[in-house]
């Protein structure tokens, strides 16, 4: 059979856009922001390099071949730390919803700039006390308000008293109450995941919750130098995929499932959060004009200034 | 102090034994076994079951086989669980008591529990008040006074937490407080040194009373310098589990971690063993006196003095109305 005469036999190279938009990704880089939730005294601070007294985050760049990650870690000091922890997840929850509002603001500015800086919060890695049998009633009621608005990933810190059977128990535990209480956890399930996605996925899955032992120490064994912990009956590494799941979870989070995890922040907790504030502020100008109209008082303002929504055209939502 | 008898210094002494420690023999009731009553207090997930289970080489609180999820998470209240175990400590009888307080600091606003607990112990401060008082006394009556109230202290590394410090604080002057560090296996050794040591300050700068192992004979020297180690080691840093191996041919107390074996009755991996040393032989007698001649006394003028009676206070009739109120 001879080939159909309307064949391209010359090469264009349109394939090389693949390369021209890395490229230009690569030049911005990529900004990741990451918000620590749990007691102090859970191994937060392993994570991050300073300690803070309130709520404000932390920078380290991260280069890797060419490709520069701003990696942005902010700390929730006093969390869960009272006798009385009622409403101890309203200021975390505030910074998040206040990262989403400040974008709007920016995004819906008449003149904005090119490139809106993004300080959303894209991941929130939720800290489980290793002792407890399951969740706890405070993580129940965390979980569920944190996963409404942000990319939640559970992980216990300081594993390193758990025995590979306790740990592979409470990992149990801990995923039957996610089920039963319906906390959708990050990754999503999608429609659109290819099958390679959906086994990466599947497989992230299964880890959750990441036990990970984390350390700023570097130590000597046998010659060589290694990040990890000296107990007085052996040495933990936390590179190590047997003593720790660090490495899934750095590879998770920076490799693997990073631009997922800002795009679905962008298109998915950020949307939402616009629909509801630009919802509020239309009702609001409608109580507004009532108000005006029949001379009350006017009703109380929303998150994202209306003086930034005044040449807004309200389109149908 | 581990008084080897040429001992292999890395091999845990079998839990059974005690022939290379100096024992106590201030003991009374030896016959009919002395009660002992020792109250758990800590969250959930920081070993008191275990603990227990540990102290009594045997399964006194089964884990509570919670299979379905709707029920694991709802914060109970907390409650006031009774256990007894016969004891033979060195040819000693001992009946421990035991009462756990599973519910504690679980919840989402836990500041009910100090009163709780605090109620607790004052009733049966007042029971024993009420007996003491009456025109017949009974003399098999049961002392149920928490002799010993072990706090289980969360290793953060850090310091204490205000439910730590409120709890000692309110407490300490009803119970014979002594802090334990549960799970303590998380620290490593530098870190459960400094940890110790900030605990030890913050309970100092809060004026918590604790049982500190006090001299009652300044001329027992071996005394004096054994409670002075023991006051160094506070909190005592424990591993409990259930676990026994075999090791050589004898029964060893282990948790397995990928990174190395944790022996519970290695001194050097945990306190463990000391503090149950404590508990039922070598201050056994101690916690028992000071509870009786010191913090229930101190109760007993607490309650009596706050009686607006007519009379002067210390008059029986002053009693007999007190014990009516």
């Amino acid at each position: 059979m001879s080939a159909p005469a309307n064949d391209v036999q010359d090469y264009v190279g349109f394939d090389t856009i693949t390369q021209q938009m890395e490229r230009k990704f690569l030049k911005r880089g990529f900004n990741l922001n990451v918000i620590l939730v749990g007691e102090s005294g859970m191994g937060k601070s392993t994570l991050v390099i300073r300690k803070t007294t309130e709520i404000a985050p932390v920078t380290q760049m991260l280069e890797e071949n060419g490709v520069r990650v701003k990696l942005t870690i902010v700390d929730t000091p006093g969390f869960g730390d009272q006798c009385n922890n009622e409403g101890c997840w309203v200021p975390v929850i505030k910074y998040i919803k206040d990262q989403h509002a400040a974008y709007l603001e920016r995004e819906l500015k008449p003149n904005r700039e090119r490139i809106i800086v993004d300080t959303r919060v894209h991941a929130c890695l939720y800290f489980l006390n290793p002792g407890s049998r399951g969740l706890r009633p405070l993580d129940v009621e965390v979980l569920k308000r944190l996963t409404e608005v942000t990319n939640v990933i559970p992980v216990i810190a300081k594993s390193d008293s758990m025995t590979i059977e306790e740990r592979t128990a409470f990992k149990r535990h801990i995923k039957e109450e996610l089920a039963f209480h319906r906390i959708m956890l990050f990754p999503y399930a999608s429609d659109d995941d290819a099958d390679d996605d959906r086994v990466l996925n599947a497989s992230i899955r299964e880890l959750i919750p990441f036990a990970v032992v984390g350390s700023e120490e570097v130590i000597e064994v046998e010659g060589k130098l290694i990040r990890g912990r000296r107990h007085g009956w052996g040495v933990i590494n936390i590179f190590d995929e047997t003593h720790s799941d660090f490495v899934h979870l750095r590879n998770f989070m920076l490799r693997t499932h990073l631009s997922d995890l800002i795009e679905v922040t962008s298109q998915r907790h950020y949307e939402q959060f616009r629909t509801s504030q630009l919802r509020q502020i239309k009702e609001l100008r409608a109580q507004q004009a009532a108000a005006a109209a029949s001379g009350g008082a006017p009703p109380a303002q929303p998150q994202v200034p209306l003086s930034v929504m005044q040449h807004q055209p309200m389109t149908q939502v | 102090m581990k008084e080897g008898s040429g001992e292999d210094q890395n091999v845990a002494p079998s839990m059974y034994s005690h022939v290379s420690r100096p024992s106590s023999h201030r003991n009374k009731n030896a016959r009919k076994g002395l009660p002992f009553n020792v109250m758990l207090v800590g969250e959930s997930g920081l070993g008191r079951k275990t603990f227990l289970n540990t102290l009594c080489e045997s399964t006194v609180i089964t884990a509570s086989e919670v299979t379905n999820a709707e029920q694991a998470h709802i914060a109970e209240p907390m409650q006031f669980k009774n256990y007894t175990v016969e004891m033979d400590e060195d040819g000693m009888k001992i009946i421990l008591n035991i009462v756990d307080t599973p519910g504690f600091g679980d919840g989402i606003d836990n500041e009910q529990c100090f009163m709780q607990i605090q109620e607790h112990l004052e009733l049966q401060f007042d029971s024993v008040l009420a007996e003491e008082n009456r025109i017949k006394r009974n003399t098999k009556f049961n002392d149920s006074r928490i002799h010993a109230l072990l706090y289980f202290i969360s290793p953060t590394g850090h310091s204490l937490r205000e439910i730590d410090i409120e709890l000692m604080k309110r407490l300490g002057s009803r119970a014979n407080i002594i802090p334990v560090i549960g799970r303590s296996d998380s620290l490593t050794p530098r870190e459960l040194v400094l940890f110790k040591q900030r605990v030890m300050s913050d309970i100092v700068s809060h004026n918590i009373s604790l049982f500190n192992f006090p001299d009652l004979n300044d001329e027992d020297e071996d005394a004096v310098e054994e409670n002075s180690e023991l006051r160094a080691m506070l909190p005592f840093a424990v591993v409990g589990c259930e676990e026994v191996i075999n090791e050589d041919g004898r029964p060893v107390r282990v948790r397995n971690y990928p990174w190395g074996v944790v022996q519970v009755d290695n001194d050097e991996h945990s306190d463990f063993d000391r503090l149950r040393y404590v508990l039922l032989n070598s201050h056994i007698s101690d916690l028992r006196d000071r509870t009786q001649n010191e913090l229930y006394e101190i109760y007993r003028t607490e309650k009596l003095s706050g009686n607006t009676s007519v009379l002067a206070n210390n008059t029986s009739q002053a009693v007999i109305s007190a014990i009516g109120a």
